[in-house]
Order: structure tokens, then sequence, then C-alpha cells
């Protein structure tokens, strides 16, 4: 299955794209594309402890299931206001 | 230019003097680019009430030119748009909630801002003082705790992405610390 990633502030920064296609064996969850993204790009690794995730625009857990054409994004703190 | 905000659609059109309110109706809740209209986002927290609002509290948030020990030159805001909106709008409903007389409005702006411009602003109507300051008080701070936007400090010498709070919407712990800051 393929689902769309996006990624925010320092992360998009980190990865230097802000909208990434990964193409994921089933069943997968939220930590299944954020491990093949730390694969891709380690740094990102620095933020598995404070960043929020959200599939389909509605917050989520790393543990939430994903399927085919989801959108996963991953957050850093955030700093708005 | 077209305005950019996401809306829910407002029963009543409403004209309004120049940019993103212009020729729409204003939105309670919305993420925008132009510059924030307060004077028409409190004429809309205000309409429909017939007198039944005692006081209209406000905040504004601005650019400001320091920030820890930084010559700050512009920010930058970002937002996870679909999702601010959301979480925007379950402020609102926290808000009602907890205050279910008053009625809430807030714009977030985003893109590049300068020194002095405002990048929220918050209405909040009620028919006493005390719920319309608390209300927007504490709609700021969960605004800080759990809206997806980020901004991006140009300073004199370097630039660095603000990181504040994880957001966690169903952090118990931090809604309550957003209600005794905004009751206190």
């Amino acid at each position: 299955m393929r689902v769309t990633v996006r990624l925010f502030a320092r992360l998009r920064d980190l990865a230097g794209a802000g909208e990434l296609v990964r193409d994921l064996s089933t069943p997968a969850t939220v930590q299944t594309v954020w491990r093949s993204l730390v694969a891709d790009f380690p740094p990102l690794a620095e933020y598995e402890r404070t960043m929020s995730v959200a599939v389909n625009a509605e917050y989520a857990r790393m543990n939430a299931e994903v399927t085919d054409g989801d959108e996963i994004a991953f957050l850093p703190p955030v700093s708005g206001g | 230019m077209r305005p950019t905000y996401k809306v829910r659609p407002h029963p009543t059109m409403r004209h309004t003097s120049g940019g993103y309110t212009g020729l729409m109706s204003v939105p309670l809740v919305a993420i925008t680019t132009p510059p924030l209209d307060l004077a028409a986002l409190v004429a809309e927290v205000s309409s429909g009430d017939a007198g039944g609002h005692g006081a209209i509290a406000t905040f504004t948030g601005l650019v400001r030119h320091h920030n820890l020990g930084r010559t700050v030159l512009f920010l930058e805001y970002e937002a996870y748009e679909p999702l601010a909106v959301r979480a925007l709008e379950r402020i609102v409903a926290e808000v009602r909630d907890r205050w279910p007389r008053a009625r809430l409005g807030v714009h977030h702006r985003v893109g590049r801002l300068e020194l002095g411009e405002a990048s929220i602003i918050i209405a909040a109507a009620s028919p006493h003082r005390g719920d319309a300051f608390a209300a927007c008080r504490y709609t700021i701070e969960r605004v800080k705790q759990i809206v997806p936007i980020w901004k991006r400090e140009h300073f004199e010498g370097g630039q660095v992405w603000l990181e504040g709070a994880t957001a966690d919407p169903d952090d118990n712990d931090a809604r309550q610390t957003a209600y005794r800051i905004a009751c206190a």
C-alpha cells in the first residue's frame, strides 16, 4: 500500500521535503511509517519522544493502523500564538 | 486574491472593511495569510446578540522584536491547516463546555509576519467580564498547547524553529493547567 507522509517545521527541514510517498507492506501502523522514515533520515530520530502524529488530519497514536491512501503527519512540538 | 482561510459557511453574509474578511461571512475560526481583522471578529462574536453580552474581551498576539536575547527580524508561521482548524474548533467546543454563555472567535495568521504585526486574535463575548477574560486567556493557552502551528524566528545572525509543547489534545493535565491560568 501507499501512504503520503507530511512533515512540518524542523522535521521538514531535516528530511528536506514536506511531503513524501512511502510504499509499505500491510498491516502497518504509524510506527511502521516512522521507522521507515528514520531509516532514510536518521536525524529525525531525535523527535521520537516529543512529536505528535496525525492520520488524515486527526491526532492519532503511534500504534494506530494505517491503510492505503492515508495521510500520515509528523508534528514537532507546536509554537503557535 | 481569494481569501485562503478555511471556513465553515456562516448562514448570514456579512460585508466588512477590506482584507480577508471583506466579502464573505466571518468565520469564528480561521487560519489565514492576509492581515488579521479584529474589528470583524469582534463584530462576529457580537452578532445575533440583543444585549445579552455584557462584555467582550480580546487578545492580540504580536511579533516582538526581541526573543531570548536575540534581535528578531521577522517570523514565519506554518500550519498543518486542516488539523489546525479542527484543533481551533475543539478549543471553541471546550470553551462552550466550560463557559456555556460565552461566544468565542479565534483567527491565526500564517506566512511571513513583520515586527509588530498580529499573529493571533481572539475575541470572547459573554454576559459578564469574568467569563469573557477567562475564555480569552484559556484560548491562547490552549492554542499554544494543541494547535499545529509553528514559527520560525529569523533573527540577526540566523534562524530557528521555535518548539513549545508536544501537542496532545487528550492530555487532561495540560487542559487543567490552561483552566488554572485562565481562572487565576
